[in-house]
């Protein structure tokens, strides 16, 4: 039996009259790969936005590792080790891609003020190891020959690279990647995959919401499917796909077109 | 230091050393070049080198995080009436230095997060207005405080401020070394100055490059992103306006002591956009820029009194522009023109680590 | 109870006054998304030019009569501060329109600040004063309301282009157009608007507006300086704001609010902060002596009127950012 990270307890959000995200309950298992995905509109990023506190939920709650979390402080939910990346990516960019990732570490540094302003020992060692710390960073996600170049002159590609070394940083236990691969051609989403494989290998939980159902499948331990915001499944893949509620979902959408 | 050295043209790029060198003579000797043409203009000198110390502390604000404040010139003013209130015959206190200028520091801290606390929520211009509007009531108060307890002593301002005494030492006084050869007092106080600017670009360095700084930057950038990376944006910004505010209410003091006494008419929103303008037209974000654009806008303005003025005379039989209209004139058409054709500024802000010298320091460990 | 209704008549007819140029920062807030800092400024200009062609006719043909004088000066100023808006918005705004959102605002500011150092150079430092040409000794009191002519006309008048401003926008097709340009600009040149025209003629239509309070400001006050757009303006932007930014009737309802505010609390600060009349306190402060001879103890007296602006929009901006009337347009992200 897994150990459960994340569960999602009949979480709710309406915006005015829409309910955008109604009683949706699930579990992410500490270690798998989750994939959440759902037709234009199902509530995907709704969810993601919920859980990482962007929006308060209007009702349900997150217990995360055991305890409750706390609704609509992202920052706070950062600090108990869920990080996200961006659907339209955001990263810092009038910095170069080393600060990004250098920034990333913020969270997990502790330098007060005064060290700062003294440099004492604690303030200096802890500015040398986030450097160092960043350049492994920018190492694993593969863009070390970048570090030095300004955030927003990279490739789509390695900005999508960066935004995830950047999340990375801040140490997650649960790191929520919100369509990682729109926009990529065939050869960056392999290059992702792999990327989000090792990520997996190095003990990192990954909740992934996803258009590309065929990166998803392939990908994932476990998918749930939202439309209309409700879950309408939630299992294996090889389940999933044959789910008759979520071909219907997807086919229903897909005529509509 | 390094970013001024970069900004000498020619040697600059070729030189690094000996453009630092330049940098650094020039610094030391320009009070004493300057005296030769008068005490005026050492007297120009002292107040630029005040203004570099609000450019400074306005950039922590607007430069590292991104908050438009136009209210700037309040805490120069809390720093001022607080060596007025504490170190002159108006209340019959006269603290020493040490006392004073950290509780000016420290009540323009407390200012900044009174002014910072309930206005963080706000977007980019209209923050910009609420701070305006900081700046304004500040200035009400102290225009209205001399009834029906006088405080403020209203628009008269308080005059006979104590100078600055450093340990028993009046550096007001002309310093006798012989008989025949002494030290002007203005030079000395260009040194004092001096010696607080190299002061604040010291921390403000350190702050740049640590976690704070980048925090700031990070905020500036994408505020969103700066929140889910864990950074706590309120804090953050509380903390770059009290920072700020500490260097304006240090500035204050040493204005208040160095002129001898204040009046709210020092503290319009006028020199809070001229403060603005210094850090927009230098370089927002780079020190070097910063430091140049403070020096550059209020040297230039004196310079055009000294040539504009007898020009105007001889061409036109009398002075068409005043010395204030012409500084006028020329902080805003250099704020507009600035936006328009270079908005980056004279020394454009380069993000750190992005050479690659600088960005191997980790490297090699690693 | 006199005293108050003589506040609330001040308070409306420098209410109307702040409306008719807020409407001018909601105009181009609306679509544009920029504070136009120097909007207060071509109020003044407005003002300045108006005293300089007043004095100009009643040198060259001083046997015209005041409403024509006035009337020559009102429509100058107009055609001066409309070709100043268009080459503002034409020279410093246009260039900036996607630039970072504080490069506008900055620019906003330099230009005001040259707009004041012009007139500093054209018309010098001193108060003008500008000749009565309405008679503004008040009319005989009804229920002991004094009222001025001036005022009357003012008050009328303000109304009248209000509502010619509401049927514009509402009503006709360059309206329509303005709307559509507020609401999303790409869509709009899309839809075969021309986006640009379109912002130019707010900037114009608003800067008319500021011209004709400047007039009306000064014939009230009876002075002009190159510095007396600065309150009026951060005083009717505060206006809008309370209204709703980018709402032409919150302008309106947020501009005599405001007017209203400021002149009652400026009648009653001084007695509401006055210590004698809070024994308790006067007993603490041991003022009974001041107090005693019919003397007082006024914390905050009239001198504060303009505090009210500042601590409004604040307050305003911190709690309800949309406004009273709510924010018409959608923030530009």
């Amino acid at each position: 039996m897994s150990i459960t990270l994340l569960e999602a307890k009949n979480v709710g959000k309406r915006f005015g009259g829409l309910t955008a995200l109604s009683d949706v309950s699930l579990t992410i298992n500490k270690g798998e790969i989750y994939g959440l995905i759902g037709p234009n509109g199902a509530g995907k990023t709704t969810f993601f936005n919920v859980l990482t506190g962007a929006y308060t939920p209007n009702s349900g709650e997150f217990v995360f590792a055991g305890s409750a979390l706390p609704y609509g402080k992202p920052h706070e939910i950062v600090a108990c080790g869920i990080a996200r990346t961006f659907q339209n990516i955001r990263l810092f960019r009038e910095m170069t891609a080393l600060e990004n990732v250098m920034t990333g570490h913020h969270l997990r540094s502790n330098s007060t003020l005064w060290g700062i302003l003294a440099q004492n020992r604690h303030a200096r060692d802890e500015e040398r190891l986030i450097t160092e710390r960043a350049y492994e960073m920018l190492r694993y996600v593969g863009i070390e020959r970048h570090a030095t170049t300004l955030a927003r002159n990279l490739s789509y590609g390695d900005q999508r690279r960066l935004e995830i070394a950047r999340a990375l940083a801040t140490e997650p236990q649960l790191l929520s990647l919100d369509e990682p691969a729109a926009g990529m051609n065939a050869t960056e989403t392999a290059q992702l995959r792999e990327l989000i494989s090792t990520i997996r290998n190095d003990g990192v939980t990954v909740l992934l919401i996803e258009h590309d159902v065929k990166l998803v499948m392939g990908l994932c331990d476990r998918v749930a499917v939202l439309n209309f915001g409700r879950k309408i499944a939630e299992d294996v893949p090889a389940v999933v796909q044959k789910n008759h509620e979520v071909i219907e979902a997807y086919l229903g959408s897909s005529h509509a077109h | 230091m390094n970013e001024l050295a970069e900004a000498v043209p020619w040697l600059g790029s070729r030189n690094p050393k000996a453009a630092r060198a330049f940098v650094l003579a020039l610094m030391l000797i320009a009070p004493l070049i300057a005296v030769m043409a008068g005490n005026t203009w050492v007297r120009i000198l002292d107040f630029a080198l005040l203004y570099v110390m609000l450019a400074l502390g306005l950039n922590l604000v607007v430069g590292f995080a991104g908050l438009l404040d136009l209210g700037y010139i309040a805490f120069y003013a809390v720093g001022a009436y607080t060596w007025a209130f504490l170190a002159s015959p108006h209340f019959g206190l006269h603290l020493p230095f040490w006392m004073v200028l950290p509780l000016g520091a420290f009540f323009a801290a407390i200012a900044g997060l009174i002014l910072g606390a309930p206005v963080l929520r706000l977007r980019g211009d209209y923050l910009a207005i609420v701070t305006l509007g900081f700046g304004e009531i500040v200035r009400i108060f102290m225009n209205n405080l001399n009834h029906p307890i006088n405080i403020t002593n209203g628009p008269q301002g308080i005059n006979m401020l104590d100078s600055l005494h450093l340990f028993g030492w009046d550096i007001s006084r002309n310093l006798q070394i012989t008989e025949s050869f002494r030290i002007n007092s203005l030079v000395l106080y260009y040194y004092v100055f001096l010696l607080f600017v190299v002061g604040s670009v010291y921390v403000i360095r350190r702050l740049q490059v640590s976690r704070i700084g980048r925090g700031w930057a990070a905020i500036r950038d994408d505020e969103l992103a700066a929140k889910a990376i864990g950074i706590n944006t309120r804090n953050m910004k509380l903390l770059a306006f009290s920072m700020g505010a500490t260097f304006g209410g240090v500035a204050g003091g040493l204005f208040g002591a160095f002129q001898g006494f204040v009046s709210p008419e020092s503290f319009s929103l006028m020199e809070s956009i001229a403060v603005l303008t210094m850090v927009v037209f230098g370089g927002m974000g780079n020190l070097g820029g910063v430091i140049v654009g403070a020096v550059a806008l209020s040297l230039l303005p004196e310079l055009l009194r000294s040539f504009a003025l007898p020009v105007q005379e001889a061409i036109f039989g009398h002075v068409l522009l005043d010395p204030e209209v012409l500084r006028m004139l020329l902080l805003s058409l250099a704020m507009i023109l600035m936006m328009l054709l270079r908005p980056a500024g004279l020394l454009p802000a380069h993000a750190r680590y992005s050479k690659p010298e600088l960005a191997t320091a980790g490297k090699g460990k690693a | 109870m006199e005293t108050l209704l003589q506040q609330i008549v001040n308070g409306l007819v420098v209410g109307s006054v702040y409306a008719l140029v807020a409407l001018g920062y909601t105009m181009v807030y609306g679509i544009l998304g920029l504070i136009n800092f120097a909007h207060g400024d071509v109020l003044m200009v407005g003002a300045l030019v108006s005293l300089q062609v007043v004095l100009f006719v009643q040198k060259t043909w001083p046997a015209l009569g005041a409403f024509p004088t006035l009337l020559i000066a009102l429509v100058s100023a107009m055609a001066v501060c409309m070709a100043m808006g268009y080459i503002i918005e034409r020279t410093a705004y246009r260039r900036l329109r996607n630039a970072p959102r504080l490069a506008p605002l900055i620019t906003a500011i330099g230009v005001s600040f040259l707009l004041q150092t012009l007139a500093m150079i054209i018309w010098g430092r001193n108060y003008h004063s500008f000749p009565q040409l309405i008679d503004t000794t008040p009319l005989q009191p009804i229920a002991g309301v004094f009222i001025t002519p001036v005022q009357i006309i003012i008050l009328l008048s303000s109304a009248c282009l209000m509502t010619g401003l509401i049927l514009l926008v509402t009503r006709t097709k360059l309206g329509r157009a303005m709307r559509a340009t507020a609401e999303n600009h790409r869509v709009a040149s899309l839809m075969g608007v021309d986006t640009n025209k379109i912002i130019a003629t707010t900037f114009v239509l608003g800067s008319a507006l500021a011209a004709i309070a400047g007039v009306m400001f000064s014939t009230n006050y009876g002075v002009a300086h190159y510095a007396m757009g600065f309150i009026p303006g951060i005083k009717a932007f505060t206006a809008a704001v309370l209204g709703g930014i980018g709402n032409l009737g919150g302008a309106m309802v947020g501009g005599i609010v405001l007017g209203l505010v400021e002149s009652i609390g400026a009648g009653y600060l001084g007695s509401m902060t006055d210590l004698c009349n809070l024994p308790v306190w006067a007993q603490t402060a041991n003022l009974q002596e001041t107090c005693s001879n019919g003397g007082s103890f006024e914390l905050l007296s009239s001198n504060y009127q303009d505090i009210f602006a500042f601590v409004i929009l604040g307050i305003v901006l911190i709690f309800r950012p949309t406004g009273l009337m709510g924010e018409r347009v959608s923030d530009r992200a």
